[in-house]
């Protein structure tokens, strides 16, 4: 058997013509499919896919982009902590560009404020190591692929006795809002595509209970054109054959258990929030982290507490990101996509991030409304 | 380790030892060393005029440095005219501190760039700024070029118009996105920049009908065939799978989720000729070094609406958008 070339042999145009044409020929009703991660949205858009699938494919775009649930309050905070200049905020990518209430991360850059873009959770350290008179608080994102990076983290902060490197921890948990969508009913969902690098350190065992709960199919599926279209495929077999169960389409990192060392260090470190407020869609109880309180003295929301703001701001009145997010809306039903809200003058979220579903739109969609 | 002082600046005998010693040795010529207020030039034709500025970091990268970069740069911009470079103007803006041994590094590899189009400096001056006002050295080149081709215009695409491009896309931004500062990514992703004077030449004397030609340096293809959709008012369609990217670039684009269309380039150029052109062009670019991987890669398929359309091999289309926002800050 030759090697498997894993861009080339999953963007495989032949592949993807064929699952195409065996879709057209299977599929025999309407199925609203979630896929849950903004990386899914992107390669559905990217590739157009929706071209190549049954009108009656509708897919419905889902919180899964961490940029974009990061309600404003905690931007604020990121805000607030640059403004003392014994701190240093280290923070990963596009979040900078995330508008809090009244600035964000990238403008504070600008006014010469400590904010530093890194490209590893680890740089933290070097950070923390080079300027030994102030503090260093990493502003930790993202969904249960990223929270094992932070955990380590962590992990090397105590082991090494890094004293002035804290923690300002905004990690979230997918099945919650996954349950809040769901029982809110607003929705009407039929299966998910699952994402496939949460379920790389969680496994697949995280959507039994959806399953159970909604008799939705979920597939956890890779991310190139080849993968998405599989996974639809499975999907209408599953409502073909009347069965609802969670399946790996990515099976080459994904299995049932998944990472069980990784589980056992965030198990170590953090634990569940009470309540996390997600952006536009809410009060979620359970449904992000927190570190331990044994660990409270790494905690930036502890230890830096006086100075951190405790007031809840919610969204542009013209944004509607929350119906979005909950799959209520596209972002062309948005009075201000593509006019007011750019990629270059993000209102909401959905547009910072790449990963937001109306970036997706704006970067590939065009082609819908030039035509 | 010697380095560039306040005084070197000031205009008194340290700048004329700099003058003398570095910046005579490395582009002597009898219109420079008149040291004049200005060169004076004879040229009886048509003439391009171009000016650009270069800040690029890291200053030395795989494949060249910031004085390459600043003789490419503008060559390419007088090339992309129909115009022969002929004259350049040439100033630094150099920080207290920068070590003398990095300058005359860069020296040595704009006056080797010089050699490859024969092209001279013949005027120049150099500003020193204390620490902290300025990050290393910029250098500004300026340029003039004899016109031996005339009507390249961004507005000339017609529908059935083909497009070719001259070799690998996405080259320059991806090689400097691997070195900058704090990727510390083990990367043999070399900078494409090189002057193309040499190669153009070949084409325009082969009798290819040239109707657009572009260097598409930051904005990479995508920001060039934009504009020509807009300048022309015509939809462009790219076959997707025909844009040669080099594996290692791709694999950067994927891990840091860009597109190697939007990435700078600083040795293509892209074409637009008539259909009956097409063979011949590739014929004569791929006879050359530079142009060994140059491709056809799409085509003008209708008028009246301004659009570049990517089309996929498995039939889908989307658009080839405009880039924007923050991509890589200083790559040229």
């Amino acid at each position: 058997m030759s090697k498997v070339d894993f861009l080339k042999d999953f963007r495989d145009s032949k592949r993807i013509k064929a699952i195409s044409e065996i879709i057209y020929k299977e599929a025999d009703r309407s199925i609203n499919i979630m896929e849950i991660c903004g990386g899914h949205t992107h390669t559905i858009m990217k590739y157009g896919l929706s071209q190549i699938l049954p009108p009656f494919i509708n897919f419905i775009h889902g919180p899964g982009c961490p940029v974009c649930v990061m309600p404003k309050e905690r931007i604020d905070h990121a805000i607030s902590l640059v403004q003392d200049e014994k701190n240093i905020l280290v923070v990963l990518g596009d979040m900078i560009r995330v508008p809090g209430s009244e600035s964000s991360l990238a403008k504070e850059r600008a006014k010469g404020k400590n904010v530093k873009v890194i490209y590893s959770p680890f740089d933290a350290i070097k950070i923390a190591k080079e300027n030994p008179q102030k503090n260093v608080i990493y502003f930790a994102i993202g969904f249960e692929t990223t929270t094992p990076m932070t955990a380590s983290l962590v992990n090397f902060t105590i082991k090494d006795q890094i004293k002035n490197l804290f923690f300002h921890v905004n990690h979230v948990l997918v099945p919650p809002p996954i349950r809040a969508i769901m029982d809110s009913k607003e929705a009407k969902i039929d299966a998910f595509i699952g994402p496939s690098h949460v379920s790389v350190i969680t496994g697949a065992k995280i959507y039994d209970d959806i399953v159970k709960s909604y008799g939705t199919p979920v597939v956890v599926s890779g991310f190139e054109p080849v993968d998405v279209m599989e996974s639809i495929l499975r999907i209408v077999r599953q409502f073909k054959e009347r069965r609802r169960e969670v399946e790996i389409q990515y099976t080459r990192a994904v299995n049932f258990e998944g990472n069980v060392k990784a589980q056992q260090l965030i198990d170590k470190y953090f634990t569940t929030r009470e309540n996390f407020r997600w952006r536009g869609i809410g009060d979620i109880p359970y449904s992000g982290l927190k570190l331990k309180e044994e660990f409270s003295y790494l905690d930036a929301e502890i230890v830096f507490r006086d100075i951190l703001p405790s007031k809840q701001v919610d969204d542009h009145k013209l944004c509607i990101c929350g119906d979005i997010l909950k799959g209520i809306a596209k972002p062309y039903d948005c009075k201000v996509f593509a006019k007011a809200c750019t990629p270059e003058n993000p209102l909401g979220a959905c547009m910072v991030s790449s990963e937001g579903a109306c970036a997706a739109y704006y970067k590939y969609g065009k082609l819908e409304l030039t035509l | 380790m010697r380095q560039i002082l306040l005084s070197h600046g000031g205009g008194g005998k340290e700048t004329q030892k700099l003058i003398k010693d570095l910046f005579f040795k490395y582009f002597s010529n009898p219109i420079l060393e008149k040291m004049e207020d200005s060169a004076v030039l004879e040229i009886n034709s048509k003439i391009a005029f171009t000016t650009d500025s270069f800040t690029v970091y890291p200053i030395f990268f795989k494949g060249g440095d910031i004085g390459k970069l600043a003789i490419a740069g503008t060559v390419n911009d007088l090339t992309v005219m129909g115009a022969k470079p002929l004259y350049l103007s040439c100033s630094f803006i150099i920080e207290e501190g920068f070590p003398i041994e990095y300058l005359e590094k860069i020296l040595t590899s704009m006056s080797k760039e010089m050699e490859k189009s024969q092209v001279k400096i013949v005027t120049g001056d150099t500003k020193i700024v204390p620490k902290g006002f300025a990050d290393g050295i910029f250098i500004n080149t300026t340029g003039i070029g004899k016109v031996i081709y005339e009507g390249i215009s961004a507005q000339n695409l017609e529908e059935g118009d083909c497009i070719v491009i001259s070799g690998t896309v996405g080259d320059h931004g991806a090689c400097i996105m691997a070195q900058r500062e704090g990727m510390e990514m083990d990367s043999n992703i070399e900078s494409d920049c090189e002057s193309l004077w040499d190669m153009v030449e070949k084409v325009i004397n082969s009798g290819v009908k040239i109707k657009a030609m572009r260097d598409p340096t930051r904005g990479g293809l995508s920001a060039v065939l934009n504009e020509w959709a807009l300048s022309s008012n015509v939809e462009i369609e790219v076959e997707e799978d025909k844009i040669p990217v080099k594996p290692e670039v791709q694999g950067l684009c994927e891990l840091l989720g860009f597109e190697p269309y939007t990435l700078a380039n600083e040795g293509k150029i892209v074409f637009c000729v008539d259909k009956k052109d097409v063979e011949k062009l590739l014929t004569v670019l791929k006879n050359h070094q530079k142009g060994k991987d140059a491709t056809f890669i799409g085509k003008v398929i209708s008028k009246g609406k301004p659009v570049v359309i990517l089309k996929s091999p498995y039939g889908t289309r989307r658009v080839m958008e405009f880039p924007s926002g923050e991509l890589l800050p200083r790559i040229c």
